[in-house]
């Protein structure tokens, strides 16, 4: 038996080496399937850590029920060497924990992959030969290596043990993380768990052996900072925190949560406060009274949330207050689906208070760009003293990805408040500069003493219903984020410079937009995609880089609206009044599938073959007849 | 300590004996926009008379407000401050409060304003417990909106939303900041300078959220509101007598203002009611003295890291 975590089995007898059928692949997609309490998150994250720490691209796509407890979930991940963009339409792998997950996700499955079945709990279509259908008794045999009174808990990481053998996977180092994550808890746990894990790791060598494999490893090292593996809202907590937020206030709300429970935890090492208010008003208010008194604040939400901000951050805009506001988007409106995807808040976050409310829009566009937009809001809503939203979603917040961890030293910053003295000439909102907000603890050098406001006021912060003030306050705020425009770089291009067709997106999107790029160019199409992170205010040049191109499609997961555009097609048409920009949308709460984008695609622009570099057969189908 | 120190707590005394002391002239900012007659004119000269009792750093002192006429306030006021949102001007100055802990925060409002639209955010202020002081010029009206039913407004009230008599029950704020927690509770009059100055100048140095609610009339929308309080006209003028722990027999009869329960008694008293402090609870810990007990505690577990080692230190569990 392959008992790799047994010190007293000595050398493991059955090598993968030995074996005789193993094919390499390049990189592979496994979708566990099974309930939200069986811990298949868990084995998905020990998959993904694994990949993060074995210098693997890493993916991972992950449902949850918004019920408490139960339901069905799954959670996806695709691993293996070159970039992974995205987490695989369809899966090379499929482990179905009961007769539910097989029935829904059977056809998630490529022709030619595997079906690992609980045979515990799944009958599955004997005359099923598109793939390669096994049973294992995952749930008898968890209790049977387990034992005790420990059930059928564990059979996740019987699960990971089967993995690992399938796939040759770093055992030393799933070892490792299994060790991490329950060697906290009790030394009762973290046996039960290598007991399982052995189980798991000993069944194919005498059941499975027409189906090993070896992952590719990796081309080429990164560079001398390792891998971390995370999550969209971790990322972007530490990104606020490396950005020099202290303090802050938030409300529960799913998918936002994780940060604010991330920042109460964390801020108080650093010296800060984070509070948790009554209500979103209460929240963003806190936030801004933080911000008040000298701090970088932040407040957070999801869209209902957001909603009950916009009075809040109107004010921010016309007392012209530092505030990082992060949206995680979920599907709406109203109460919508908790936890489901949509960007359907764009035009929200630019236009969603009353009056000419100007502010800066910024979106992350996967996983490592959560803790570089953070930086990027920080260094911002500072220096133009005005709130700035970062437009995550739940697509990223929820899942994980591996990539090299940030130059910490040279990007951390921290800064107090700036109570020194201020000049006789000091005025809070002068005509001819940027604000710069003098908070309490300053001493003023005129002896009179500021006022922020929400009224209309004139240079002082006396309150003003002059229209030549209004006119020329207004002016100000408008001007210095067209101030700010200037210094932003073009949003990167890639693929093709100029040609048939641009893909543009925001958020999310970026890895299937880049997938269906590279398909669409293999098949001799010439195409560029274009991801934005700066969405309001855009950054200049667009015009010109778009007339290059016979078609703009822009790929958003939102609704077409009355007149046929999305969100961010809506906005781009109006800044560069270039009648080829057109619109992919959906509004089905999921992420896009590649092929989903570039059979759009075709649709729209008339290409004949959809299917062009179109992956239709698992890449695990080498070793089936 | 981490990167992160505001400015060391200037304690709520006398200033530094190097500074002039505070005056009403270096107070004073823009000229009231309240009406003639109207009784925040005497609240703000109480506020100037209890700054200069306090004699608080200029720049240390910060006044915010939420929308209504009483919450002009802090334009009249020479200090750091500023005018916020109608009703939430409490968790921006908990924001204030618990970011700066050197600072003397005050908040004004009106019954409007604290009452209706802020009513949630005052329940849950008081249950936190910032140090900071709110006072509620209570005129039993909206006046800037130009008269309608305020939630204070007495059953019967004819207003522009109620032309035959307001009938819903309106609120009893003594009863409700004492059911919400508030750790200082006191009332007063606008008719009464020297009880003013005495109650915001306590509730200044009450270590905690301290409320101190004032009847101030609107001459305009709601003439003679408050006469049943006023000596000169006809009505009154009923204080509370605070124990002094004398041992006297007369001490008996005097109000226990660390009793909950007695509170509620007076705060049940048919309006026009009594006038000074309800309520004190000085053992109840700040919110700023629980963070900032959570900071060194954390702070202690990571063995004062620097910002850069715990970080670091985050991002190599990520690996």
């Amino acid at each position: 038996m392959v008992t790799p975590n047994n010190p007293t089995s000595g050398d493991r007898p059955v090598t993968p080496q030995s074996l005789a059928v193993e094919a390499t692949v390049p990189d592979v997609v496994i979708r566990l399937a099974g309930d939200s309490q069986d811990g298949i998150q868990a084995v998905g994250g020990f998959l993904a850590r694994l990949a993060g720490r074995s210098d693997q691209e890493v993916m991972t796509y992950m449902t949850i029920p918004s019920t408490i407890s139960g339901g069905a979930s799954i959670f996806q991940v695709r691993m293996g060497s070159g970039d992974i963009l995205s987490a695989g339409d369809r899966a090379d792998v499929l482990v179905a924990f009961y007769q539910h997950s097989y029935d829904g996700h059977r056809e998630s499955l490529r022709p030619g992959g595997v079906l690992l079945y609980d045979s515990d709990h799944v009958t599955a279509n004997p005359d099923d030969h598109d793939v390669t259908a096994v049973g294992v008794p995952m749930t008898s045999a968890t209790v049977e290596a387990v034992g005790g009174s420990s059930k059928e808990k564990g059979k996740n990481i019987y699960v990971l043990g089967l993995l690992a053998r399938m796939f040759d996977l770093d055992v030393p180092k799933l070892t490792q993380l299994i060790h991490e994550r329950f060697g906290g808890k009790t030394e009762d746990l973290v046996r039960n768990a290598l007991l399982a894990f052995d189980a798991g790791y000993a069944y194919p060598a005498e059941h499975l052996r027409h189906i090993l494999y070896r992952l590719e490893k990796p081309a080429h090292q990164s560079g001398s900072r390792p891998n971390v593996t995370c999550d969209g809202n971790t990322a972007l907590a530490y990104g606020l925190i490396a950005a020099g937020v202290r303090h802050g206030a938030a409300y529960p709300i799913t998918p936002w949560s994780s940060i604010m429970e991330t920042l109460r935890t964390e801020l108080p090492k650093y010296g800060g406060v984070f509070v948790q208010c009554e209500d979103e008003i209460a929240a963003a208010s806190t936030a801004l009274g933080f911000a008040y008194g000298g701090h970088l604040s932040i407040t957070g939400s999801s869209g209902p949330g957001i909603s009950l901000k916009m009075e809040a951050l109107g004010w921010a805009t016309m007392a012209e207050m530092p505030l990082i506001v992060v949206n995680v988007q979920r599907a709406g409106p109203s109460t919508g689906m908790a936890t489901n995807i949509e960007q359907s808040d764009l035009l929200q976050a630019i236009y969603g208070s009353h009056g000419d409310c100007p502010r800066v829009i910024l979106a992350p566009k996967n996983v490592e760009d959560c803790f570089y937009v953070a930086l990027e809001a920080g260094r911002i809503a500072r220096d133009y003293s005005t709130p700035v939203i970062i437009l995550s979603d739940q697509a990223i917040a929820t899942r994980i990805e591996a990539f090299v961890e940030p130059d910490l030293a040279a990007l951390m910053g921290a800064t107090l408040p700036d109570v020194g003295p201020r000049d006789a000439y000091y005025k809070p909102y002068p005509l001819d500069r940027i604000t710069h907000h003098a908070p309490p603890g300053s001493v003023m050098a005129s002896g009179k003493y500021p006022i922020a406001t929400g009224l209309e006021h004139d240079e002082h912060g006396h309150p003003t219903a002059s229209p030549v003030l209004h006119t020329k306050m207004t002016a100000k705020r408008r001007e210095k984020l067209k101030t700010l425009a200037a210094t932003l770089p073009a949003p990167e291009l890639a693929g093709d410079e100029s040609g048939d067709i641009l893909l543009v997106g925001w958020g999310c999107t970026y890895g299937p937009i880049r997938e269906a790029m590279a398909r669409l160019r293999a098949g001799g199409t010439r195409v560029g995609h274009m991801q934005m992170r700066h969405i309001h205010p855009l950054a200049p040049g667009l015009e010109d880089t778009f007339a290059r191109y016979r078609h703009i499609l822009v790929v958003e997961i939102n609704d077409e609206g009355l007149y046929g555009y999305g969100q961010l097609a809506t906005l781009l048409r109006a800044r560069t009044c270039n009648p080829a920009i057109d619109s992919i949308t959906k509004t089905d709460g999921l992420t896009y599938k590649v092929s989903e984008i570039v059979e759009r695609v075709a649709r729209k622009t008339g290409l004949a073959d959809p299917s062009i570099g179109h992956r239709s057969k698992s890449i695990l189908a080498v070793n089936v007849r | 300590m981490s990167s992160l120190e505001t400015p060391s707590p200037s304690a709520p005394v006398a200033a530094d004996g190097i500074r002039a002391p505070l005056t009403k002239k270096a107070l004073t900012a823009d000229h009231p926009t309240w009406c003639p007659g109207c009784g925040d004119f005497a609240v703000l000269a109480s506020f100037y008379k209890v700054l200069e009792k306090l004699n608080y750093p200029q720049e240390k002192i910060v006044t915010f407000s939420g929308i209504g006429c009483s919450s002009r306030f802090p334009y009249f006021v020479n200090t750091h401050g500023g005018h916020y949102l109608h009703g939430r001007s409490l968790p921006f100055a908990a924001g204030i409060s618990l970011g700066r802990d050197d600072l003397h925060v005050f908040v004004f409002g009106g019954d409007g304003d604290g009452f209706s639209i802020g009513g949630n955010h005052l329940v849950h202020t008081a249950r936190k417990n910032p140090r900071l002081t709110y006072v509620i010029m209570d005129n039993s009206v909206y006046g800037l909106t130009k008269k309608q039913t305020s939630p204070t407004s007495p059953i019967g009230f004819k207003s522009k939303t109620d032309p035959w008599g307001a009938y819903d029950q309106p609120i009893n704020p003594m009863r409700t900041l004492l059911n919400s927690g508030a750790t200082f509770v006191a009332r007063s009059h606008a008719g009464q300078v020297n009880h003013m100055v005495d109650m915001m100048h306590r509730a200044a140095l009450h270590d905690g959220f301290s409320v101190v609610e004032i009847l101030s009339e609107c001459v305009e929308f709601n003439e003679g509101a408050f006469d049943a309080a006023s000596p000169r006209k006809g009505g009154a003028w009923q204080t509370i007598e605070l124990r002094k722990n004398d041992g006297t027999p007369e001490d008996a009869a005097r109000h226990d203002h660390s009793d909950e329960f007695a509170a509620f008694k007076l705060a049940n008293e048919p309006f026009p009611g009594r006038f000074g402090v309800y309520y004190e609870n000085t053992t109840r810990p700040t919110k700023n003295a629980l963070e900032q007990k959570l900071i060194v505690a954390s702070r202690e577990k990571t063995k004062n890291a620097s910002d850069l080692d715990l970080m670091q230190k985050t991002f190599a569990r990520l690996r």
